[in-house]
């Protein structure tokens, strides 16, 4: 069977890469004794992918892998066993098995499925943005005047080239605040309500990881993810800095991602990748 | 949450952070306050190396399980970070509370390599700890040394408080119980000192001098301190079955060297090569109980989530039960996805047999160390191999399947002649030969042979520490001469040559022989910029000869003379059991091309035996 499994990383292992996140789970799922699918050859490997890669220096409510099981207890037990040998800083706080694919159907992976990221970028403290910015309401008058231009320009680069990309089409929502983001985001969603079966899914209601600092510049950005459309914030923020004439400092902003999305292809309407059954 | 000692934007602009943070799993989690001892382990290279240390790993285990004592680790920035905390002025931490290590009671520093010598004044300066002993105080850690190179620490001694000499099991609790003891009643950093120099094994440079024969060589070394002893002699733990080994080792997040779990299974070992140094310090011979290990593995593999195990020991083949250990690992554990890694077997039908079912024969190489190209010069390093187990080793590994081989030797043994360096070339080639002598349709494409050559550096405590070393000149002649004699080989499309550099062996000898007066030669070339020296693109060889020219000392002295039989040597006050009328006695044996059986076949009266146990005592052939 297939597992979703949604987690949180926070605090120091933000510092961890996500090559080496991978290896911690699969380490974590043998500590924890889960009875995982194996690749087959000469090196197996558990079956695991993740939906999207986090970037070093990002924190995370709602980080998401899939994974392979051969069996399980319930989804809550299944939980407590894992974040029983969690270090701090990671924590697992949804675990939902997914329905098995009907006939000449493949399973649906989270990294094809994901199409958008909301993320919190706050401005750490001791970093300035210049003369022209000095507190939260310059910020949120000035960022709307920026994220307002008819186009916003990058120089974007690939592997192999530079492009110039009007970004303004992969942000899809901005907010200051959380009750505005909130709001918001309850337009962008789709209505659908997923029903809980015990036997099938476990999320933990838990607050958010996201770091706080006093100067309270902020925003919330919903931004394209995946493989159709992908836009990282830090991209915005260089954006940004560019527009007040500021030089970029990515040590400036702490990211934090949200939550992930899936865009329903009847409605448009965004569905969170722990809401979905397959 | 611990505060961590670097800044965000410091950690985000550094190679691999998570060098720096800790939090691993198992990671040990006290309250500094709550402890009477603070102690901070180093291992001083790069944290994916250090962390790959099983030795560290036992004194964390060892020393965390008292409750008054919290052990941390540090390990040498890298050169990025090094550069930022000189600039920023930012002190040297301990990975687990994040506290500068200057705060802590002790400093121990294990020595696995002398090209790590320059790594160990990194620390020190970083840490804000006075580089010379001499000028540190009450304020400073005690900074302690061990592991292989302190069985010569002369080089470093300048540097060093004292040097535990031995394995780590012994001795501990009884250092801290002192200190503890000597801080309770306000004794000063000197008074410790001396009275750790009665703890047996205890090295504490200060209490001995040195003087010096017109021609450099040592006329004496004699203590200056009653409460020192006149030796100082080598601990070993006679009892490998209990306790004491660390069945939660730490999780590193960064892929280390070693990412697995590490099963030690003996200690020491019987062949006695005899420019191996490790077998002669580390004997007697002494085996884990193969119960122990199984018990070991089981809760090592639950605690840690790795997903491969490897068994360590300098020779695993002459583990009593190899066979039982291996067949349970892999009908215990394959199934469930655990790589099981061998270290270097013989290669006879058992070990292929395993190889197969482990590894993926078509992806896998099989490796030999014969060490040397001819049977003469096998016999002269008393390296038990002959040139018919590796052909026929070969033949069976070919026959299952297998069409890679690697090759270890060693140029610049002693008594070496032409023809000894052409039989690399030749044994090289047999081995092909053995591969196309299969008929064409069972053979699985063509052979690829690798041979590598490293240059011998003669160690102390060996049978050759009195042995002249090869000049670079010499090894890079030597090495020519080989490429040649492979391209003269009918296979020489299906083999490739691989050497190590010379100057980097060069220095490697000084320092392994080396005595007190290169310590002033070490900081010179730390103070100009020398650092990571063991890695290739670090090491500097002008820097080096620099300092070795302003101190007005020649390397010569130290690599490019055969030694007297009777020279005082810089680490003669050291007894690691095995005596030096033996050494000399193997010494002439290789020059006489004399095999010595191993420990299990006959005993030879190599001294190790003083210490009660291990194999002096299970041998047949024991008088």
């Amino acid at each position: 069977m297939k597992v979703r499994i949604k987690f949180k990383k926070f605090g120091e292992m933000k510092f961890i890469g996500h090559l080496d996140v991978m290896r911690y789970f699969q380490k974590a799922f043998r500590r924890a004794e889960f009875d995982s699918e194996y690749t087959k050859g000469y090196n197996p490997h558990q079956v695991m992918s993740f939906a999207s890669p986090l970037g070093l220096g990002l924190t995370s409510d709602g980080e998401y892998m899939d994974i392979g099981l051969i069996s399980g207890q319930s989804p809550e037990i299944m939980v407590k066993r894992i974040n029983e040998v969690m270090a701090d800083g990671f924590q697992v706080i949804g675990y939902h098995i997914l329905k098995e694919p009907g006939e000449n159907e493949k399973n649906v992976t989270a990294m094809s499925l994901v199409s958008s990221s909301d993320y919190l970028i706050s401005l750490k403290d001791s970093y300035s943005l210049g003369a022209k910015i000095s507190s939260r309401e310059d910020f949120c008058e000035t960022f709307l005047e920026f994220i307002n231009s008819p186009e916003i320009m990058i120089n974007k680069k690939t592997k192999k080239s530079e492009k110039l990309v009007d970004i303004k089409p992969m942000v899809t929502l901005v907010a200051f605040d959380e009750i505005e983001y909130k709001d918001k985001l309850k337009s962008a969603l789709s209505d659908v309500t997923h029903r809980i079966d015990n036997n099938q899914s476990y999320f933990a209601d838990t607050e958010s990881v996201a770091d706080i600092y006093d100067n309270d510049i902020k925003v919330y950005l919903q931004l394209d993810t995946g493989s159709v459309s992908n836009l990282k914030p830090e991209l915005v923020m260089e954006a940004f800095s560019s527009y007040i004439n500021i030089d970029y400092n990515p040590h400036a902003w702490q990211v934090h991602r949200l939550e992930m999305y899936t865009r329903d292809d009847k409605t448009k309407k965004l569905i969170s990748l722990d809401k979905l059954e397959k | 949450m611990r505060k961590l000692a670097l800044s965000d934007e410091i950690l985000l602009s550094v190679e691999k952070p998570a060098r720096y943070i800790g939090g691993e799993i198992n990671m040990q989690r006290k309250d500094p306050k709550a402890v009477d001892i603070r102690f901070c382990m180093c291992f001083p290279d790069v944290y994916e190396i250090g962390m790959s240390h099983l030795g560290i790993q036992i004194l964390y285990d060892i020393l965390n399980r008292r409750e008054d004592t919290y052990c941390e680790r540090v390990y040498s920035p890298w050169v990025d970070l090094d550069k930022l905390m000189r600039e920023q002025n930012i002190p040297l931490f301990a990975l687990e509370s994040q506290d500068p290590v200057k705060d802590f009671d002790f400093l121990g520093i294990t020595l696995q390599y002398e090209m790590c010598y320059t790594n160990i004044l990194q620390i020190l300066e970083l840490s804000g700890i006075p580089i010379y002993s001499k000028d540190r105080t009450d304020e400073d850690p005690i900074v302690i040394g061990g592991g292989p190179c302190s069985y010569n620490p002369e080089p470093i001694a300048d540097f060093f408080d004292f040097f535990y000499i031995g394995e780590g099991e012994t001795a501990y609790n009884d250092i801290l119980d002192l200190y503890k003891e000597c801080k309770k009643s306000g004794k000063s950093r000197r008074e410790f000192l001396e009275l750790v120099a009665g703890i047996e094994g205890m090295y504490v440079p200060a209490l001995y001098d040195v003087e010096y024969n017109d021609d450099n060589t040592i006329k004496s070394i004699a203590k200056n301190n009653d409460l020192a002893p006149d030796k100082v002699k080598k601990q070993a733990e006679m009892n490998l079955s209990e306790a004491f080994y660390p069945t939660n080792p730490i999780v590193p997040y960064l892929q280390v060297t070693q990412d697995r779990v590490v099963l030690e299974i003996q200690r020491g070992c019987i062949r006695g090569c005899r420019f191996c140094q490790a077998g002669m310090i580390y004997r007697p011979t002494r085996e884990r109980d193969i119960d122990y290990l199984k018990k070991c593995a089981y809760e090592m593999l639950k605690s840690t989530g790795h997903e491969e195990i490897s068994l360590s020991s300098l020779s695993s083949s002459d583990y009593s039960n190899l066979e039982e250990l291996v067949y349970f690992l892999i009908d215990e554990f394959g199934s469930k996805g655990i790589n099981i890694s061998l270290p270097s077997l013989r290669i006879d039908a058992f070990s292929l047999d395993v190889m197969s079912k482990v590894q993926d024969v078509r992806k896998s190489s099989l490796t030999f160390a014969p060490e040397a190209g001819s049977q003469r010069l096998r016999d002269v390093i008393n390296k038990g191999l002959s040139e018919e187990e590796i052909l026929s080793g070969a033949t069976a590994a070919f026959n299952s399947g297998w069409n890679r081989v690697k090759l270890y030797f060693m140029m610049g043994l002693p008594t070496e002649t032409e023809e000894d360096i052409e039989g690399i070339a030749i044994l090289t080639d047999k081995i092909a030969r053995e591969y196309y002598d299969i008929p064409k349709e069972q053979r699985q494409g063509k052979v690829s042979v690798v041979a590598s050559t490293s240059f011998f550096v003669p160690k102390p405590f060996t049978p050759f520490q009195w042995c002249r070393m090869d000049t670079p000149k010499e090894y890079l002649e030597k090495q020519k001469y080989l490429r040649s004699k492979i391209n003269e080989q009918l296979n020489r499309k299906s083999i490739k040559y691989n050497w190590h550099e010379a100057e980097l062996s060069e220095l490697e000898g000084v320092l392994a022989r080396g005595d007190r007066r290169l310590s002033k030669v070490i900081y010179d070339a730390y103070k100009s910029g020398c650092l990571y020296d063991s890695w290739g693109e670090h090491f500097n060889y002008e820097k080096w000869l620099k300092a070795f020219e302003d101190n007005h000392i020649s390397m010569e002295f130290y690599n490019s003379r055969e030694r007297k039989e009777d020279e005082i040597f810089p680490w003669d006050f050291i007894d690691v059991g095995v005596s030096k009328a033996f050494l000399l006695r193997e010494y002439k044996r290789a020059k006489d091309v004399k095999v010595t059986p191993n420990c299990r076949e006959l005993c030879y009266n190599c001294g190790a035996k003083s210490f009660g146990g291990g194999v002096c005592f299970l041998a047949e052939g024991g008088n």
